[in-house]
C-alpha cells in the first residue's frame, strides 16, 4: 500500500442551505494557498452536502491545523465540516 | 478519483459505526536485558522500553489526528519476562513487573504485555519462578499483562500448569478481591499462544521475533453489522461475501495506520490482526452481527455456525487487504466487553457451556467471562483442560481469561468500565472434576493424520 503523504484531502460540508456557504469557505482555503480541485454539491429536502477534493501541496498550512480552522468556521455557520487523508479513501477503495 | 459513494461510505463507518484501530502495539526484544543481577536487568529493560516507545503515543496520536482514525490503545508487548529475569538468581519476580509498569507508564501507553511464561511442554526454574509471582505482580500494578502458554498441538498439554493455573487465577482474585478481581482480566492462559498477538492480556513479543516490530490490531464489529442490515433475507452465500468485503475496507484501514506508524516510527511492521474486537458500547458489538445473521439471541442454536461463517469470512475478506497477517485474527467473543454479550448473558441465553462450542471456530476463547467467587479452583483448571483440549487437538489458538469475583454469585454483575465493560455473574457446572485434575502430568500431543 502506497502511503506517500499525498497533500490532497477530501473535505466534507452538511448542514443546512444558507447563503454563502461556498463564499467562506474558499475563502479560507484561498488564504492559506490551498487548491480546490474539485466540488460537487447537492441540496436534498434543505440539507446542504458538499464534497471538495483540494490540494495542500502549495499552502501554508497543514492538515492537522486546517482541520482545526474548518471546524471553528463550521460551528460560526452552523455546518459540519470535516477533512480527511485522500490516502484513507484510496487505501479502503483501491486495490 | 474517488467517488462521492465512497468518501461518504467511509466517513459513516467512522462517525456512525464506531470504526477504529483497537491497538498500535510495539513488541520489543529484551532478550539483551538478561542480567544475573535483577537490579541490573530492571534498569536496562526500563531504559530499553523507554527509549524505544518514547514516541510511540506521540505519533499514533498524530496519525490519529492527521488521518481522523481513532487510536484507540497504544501498548508495548516485550519478550516473555519468565525467560529474561531466569538468570537473576531471584525467587520473585514482581520487580520486573514494577519495572514493566514504570516503563508503561513514561510511555503513556495503556498496556504493557509480556508477563508470561512458555510451559506447553514444561517448566523451566524462571517459569516456575514467574508463575508463582503472577498474583502478587497483579496487585501491585496498574498496567502489566500477563499470559501462559500451557498448551500446544506439537507437545501436548501440560495438565500440572493447568492444574497451578486454577489455583493461580483464583489467588489473583483474592489479591485483587478489592478492585472486582480485576487481576484476572489481566491474565490469560493459552494453548497455541501466537507470538506476535497486539492484542491484550495475552500480548508478548515472541523469541523468534525481530528486535523491534509494529503489530495492529483492528475493530470494526459495527461496521460488519450495518453491512448485513441491508442484505436481510438474502442467502447465506451473500452474507459471507458482504462480510468479506467490509472486512477488506476494515482491514486496509489498519494497514494504513500500520504503513504510517511503521515509518515516522522507523520500525519494521510486523502483522495486522484481522480481529473484530468488540467494545461495551452500542453499535460495536459482535454478538449484534450474529443476531443480525438471523439469531434471536446470540447462544440461539445455529450461533456457532453463523459464528463459523463469520470468524472465516473476515479472514478471507482481510488477507487480501493486508501484506501480513498474524496475531489472533479473527471474532472475539468476550462476555464482558461486548454489549450483546452482556445482554443474553444477563438474561439467560447463553451459557458457558454454549460459549465454549463457540471456541472451536472463533479466534480466542472462553474470554472475560465471570463466575462466582467461591467456584473451586480445581473447576476454573477443568475449564482450563476442555479449553486447551480444543486448540490442541484442532491446530487452533484458544484461550481463557475467567474472573472468578469474591463475594458474588450467579445474578450479581460486575462493572469494570472502559473497554473491560460489564461481567454478569455465569452459571458454572460445579461437578467435581478434582481426581482428573489431580492426576497432573502432560496429555500427549495430538495425532496429525487420520482426521476424523
Amino acid at each position: 500500500m502506497e502511503t506517500g503523504e499525498q497533500k490532497t484531502a477530501v473535505m466534507t460540508v452538511v448542514g443546512s442551505d444558507a447563503v454563502g456557504i461556498i463564499a467562506r469557505i474558499s475563502d479560507l482555503l484561498y488564504r492559506h494557498n490551498v487548491n480546490i480541485k474539485n466540488i460537487t454539491q447537492s441540496i436534498l429536502e434543505d440539507i446542504f452536502t458538499m464534497i471538495m477534493m483540494v490540494d495542500l501541496t502549495a499552502g501554508d498550512i497543514d492538515i492537522k491545523d486546517l482541520s482545526e480552522e474548518l471546524n471553528a468556521l463550521g460551528e460560526e455557520i452552523h455546518l459540519s465540516i470535516s477533512i480527511w487523508q485522500t490516502d484513507l479513501f484510496n487505501a479502503m477503495h483501491r486495490i | 478519483m474517488i467517488t462521492n459513494f465512497e468518501v461518504l461510505e467511509t466517513i459513516k463507518m467512522f462517525q456512525e459505526q464506531h470504526l477504529d484501530v483497537r491497538t498500535v502495539t510495539m513488541g520489543i526484544s529484551l532478550l539483551d536485558c538478561i542480567s544475573p543481577s535483577a537490579s541490573n536487568a530492571c534498569s536496562k529493560i526500563y531504559d530499553k522500553i523507554t527509549r524505544y516507545a518514547k514516541n510511540l503515543v506521540r505519533v499514533c496520536d498524530d496519525i490519529s489526528r492527521e488521518y481522523r482514525i481513532p487510536i484507540i490503545n497504544k501498548r508495548i508487548s516485550v519478550t516473555p519476562i519468565a525467560i529474561i529475569a531466569a538468570a537473576s538468581g531471584e525467587t520473585n519476580y514482581s520487580c520486573y513487573a514494577q519495572t514493566m509498569d514504570r516503563a508503561a507508564r513514561e510511555c503513556g501507553v495503556d498496556f504493557i504485555g509480556g508477563f508470561s511464561a512458555l510451559v506447553h511442554k514444561g517448566y523451566t526454574n524462571g517459569d516456575r519462578i514467574l508463575i508463582d509471582s503472577i498474583p502478587e505482580s497483579l496487585a501491585m500494578t496498574d498496567l502489566v499483562c500477563s499470559s501462559v502458554n500451557l498448551a500446544s498441538s506439537r507437545t501436548g498439554i501440560n495438565m500440572d500448569a493447568v492444574r497451578q493455573m486454577g489455583n493461580i487465577i483464583c489467588d489473583t482474585a483474592r489479591m485483587t478481591a478489592d478492585k472486582n478481581a480485576i487481576g484476572c482480566a489481566k491474565l490469560v492462559v493459552f494453548a497455541n499462544a501466537p507470538e506476535d498477538n497486539p492484542f491484550m492480556a495475552g500480548a508478548f513479543h515472541g523469541v523468534g521475533e525481530a528486535e523491534c516490530i509494529i503489530n495492529v490490531g483492528i475493530s470494526g464489529p459495527g461496521v460488519i453489522k450495518a453491512s448485513l442490515e441491508s442484505v436481510r433475507g438474502m442467502d447465506l452465500g451473500i452474507v459471507a461475501e458482504t462480510i468479506k468485503r467490509s472486512a477488506f475496507k476494515i482491514t486496509r484501514v489498519g494497514e494504513l495506520v500500520a504503513q504510517v506508524a511503521s515509518q515516522r516510527l522507523g520500525v519494521p511492521f510486523g502483522i495486522i490482526d484481522l480481529s473484530l474486537a468488540p467494545t461495551p458500547s452500542v453499535g460495536d458489538s459482535v454478538a449484534r452481527i450474529l443476531e443480525e445473521i438471523g439469531l434471536e439471541d446470540c447462544g440461539a442454536w445455529g450461533t456457532t455456525a453463523a459464528l463459523a461463517m463469520l470468524n472465516d469470512a473476515v479472514k478471507k475478506g482481510g488477507t487480501m487487504a493486508s501484506s501480513f497477517v498474524g496475531g489472533l485474527s479473527g471474532a472475539f467473543i468476550p462476555v464482558s466487553e461486548d454489549e450483546g454479550m452482556i445482554d443474553v448473558a444477563s438474561r439467560g441465553k447463553i451459557s458457558i457451556e454454549k460459549l465454549e462450542a463457540m471456541t472451536c471456530v472463533c479466534s480466542v476463547g472462553l474470554d472475560m467471562i465471570a463466575v462466582p467467587g467461591d467456584t473451586p479452583p480445581e473447576i476454573l483448571s477443568g475449564m482450563i483442560a476442555d479449553e486447551m483440549a480444543i486448540g490442541t487437538f484442532n491446530n487452533k489458538t484458544t484461550a481463557v481469561r475467567v474472573i472468578p469475583v469474591p463475594g458474588k454469585t450467579v445474578g450479581d454483575s460486575v462493572e469494570y468500565g472502559g473497554l473491560l465493560g460489564k461481567a454478569p455473574i455465569m452459571h458454572v457446572n460445579t461437578s467435581s472434576c478434582k481426581v482428573f485434575i489431580d492426576r497432573g502430568g502432560r496429555i500427549p500431543a495430538p495425532i496429525h493424520s487420520m482426521k476424523n
